[in-house]
């Protein structure tokens, strides 16, 4: 495939790409205190409603916990999700990948009637259309 | 001439082959639409985040109550993508949701000197359609507004339609629109995906201005001003979400690529044979 090629080229330079954005205000924006974009928000609440405003509800963890989450567990809890996440992506590909290269023979478009009769003829219930890895032609 | 109005004749039969639906599931889906009659209504006749306790209560409802329908159409379509494709697909399903996990637990610097998160939405809508992203994107509102005290509960409602709902239908929409007109698969998925993200904090914006008007030009002069303080800091990052949307379909198309056919990802033609 000449496509594969062309696709390395662009998921290199994409990867590029992103780390250049991401990485370029911090460089043209020295000592800027990069808080969060909601905050910002909450602040133009007051400001357009001319008073501080008090929210009615507190976080279910700060009424918890009583008070604020400390900064260092905020970060533990942010990188959970994040590895969560990550986790889930890596297994996946991972798993595709495998396949891909060691599953050889996957099913595909011409096989498939083999593979639905198969499972059909040895259980009456849901045929499963996944085909069993080892199996060879 | 006539081909394409074949295709387009074809489309719309499957289009409405996938409303078609049991009885079941037409129960639940009335109840929900009556559930939004019921309370978004009233509110909206007067009159990013959201963070925690700052909507009004009533409007708190309303958001809620309008992204229940979309959750109870997304959990039907993710039941029947169970039902109806192999089990491979979930993985991709999974992956979906991981990417908007991933995405929107990273806080990112901005040009503008503030950190803002991205969606992450933009990935499952493409795959899947809006609503089963729907249903992804309310658990990891659920998981911030929990644990990371990030959004809330009381603005679940309001960031679950900006995030989880409008975002994805944006996306969705024009990733349609753009494989219309020929454009390249992936610019289109980028162009779909970076709108979709900043169309989410657009969203955000107005949600804000109609619960906090600006007593000098009301709530256009508010959004305008909401979106004065989202909208610079999210554009580099709404392009980043497309870049990486696009490198992660990439590498869904080199490894999974009977699952996308399965989902009828990448297909040129209807999906009716």
């Amino acid at each position: 495939m000449e496509k594969k090629k062309s696709n390395k080229l662009t998921v290199i330079l994409l990867i590029v790409l992103v780390v250049a954005i991401i990485f370029m205000p911090l460089l043209i924006l020295p000592g800027a205190e990069f808080l969060g974009s909601d905050d910002g928000g909450s602040k133009m609440v007051s400001e357009v409603t001319g008073e501080e405003y008090e929210p009615w509800f507190t976080p279910v963890m700060e009424t918890l916990i009583g008070g604020e989450l400390p900064g260092e567990m905020e970060s533990l809890f942010f990188c959970i999700q994040t590895g969560i996440g990550v986790g889930i992506i890596a297994f996946s590909f991972g798993y595709l990948a495998a396949r891909k290269k060691y599953g050889g023979d996957l099913p595909d478009e011409g096989e498939n009637d083999a593979l639905t009769e198969e499972p059909l003829a040895a259980k009456g219930s849901k045929p499963p259309q996944q085909k069993p890895l080892r199996q060879k032609n | 001439m006539r081909n394409r109005v074949k295709r387009l004749a074809s489309r719309l039969s499957a289009f409405e082959q996938s409303l078609t639906f049991s009885r079941s599931e037409k129960v639940v889906l009335a109840i929900s639409l009556a559930f939004t009659v019921c309370f978004a209504m009233p509110a909206t006749a007067q009159a990013m985040h959201i963070m925690e306790g700052f909507l009004p209560p009533e409007y708190c409802i309303a958001w809620g109550a309008i992204c229940v329908p979309f959750l109870v159409l997304g959990v039907i379509r993710i039941k029947r993508l169970i039902a109806n494709t192999s089990r491979h697909t979930l993985i991709l399903l999974a992956m979906a949701g991981a990417f908007i996990f991933v995405i929107s637990s990273l806080k990112i610097p901005s040009v503008t000197g503030s950190c803002s998160h991205m969606t992450g939405t933009g990935l499952g809508a493409i795959l899947f359609g809006p609503t089963p992203v729907s249903v992804l994107g309310i658990i990891v509102l659920i998981f911030q507004a929990t644990l990371l005290a990030h959004g809330g509960l009381t603005t679940l409602g309001a960031n679950c339609f900006s995030m989880a709902i409008a975002g994805p239908i944006i996306a969705w929409l024009l990733y349609k629109g753009a494989l219309a007109l020929r454009i390249n698969r992936s610019v289109a998925i980028f162009i779909a995906v970076m709108l979709g993200d900043l169309f989410t904090y657009c969203v955000t914006s107005v949600q804000l201005a109609l619960a906090y008007p600006s007593d000098v030009g009301g709530v256009v002069a508010s959004a305008v001003k909401f979106l004065g303080v989202f909208a610079p800091t999210q554009v580099p990052l709404a392009v980043v979400e497309g870049l990486l949307t696009v490198l992660i379909i990439i590498g869904m198309q080199s490894f999974a690529s009977k699952e996308l056919k399965e989902i009828s990802f990448g297909e040129k033609k209807a999906g009716v044979a």
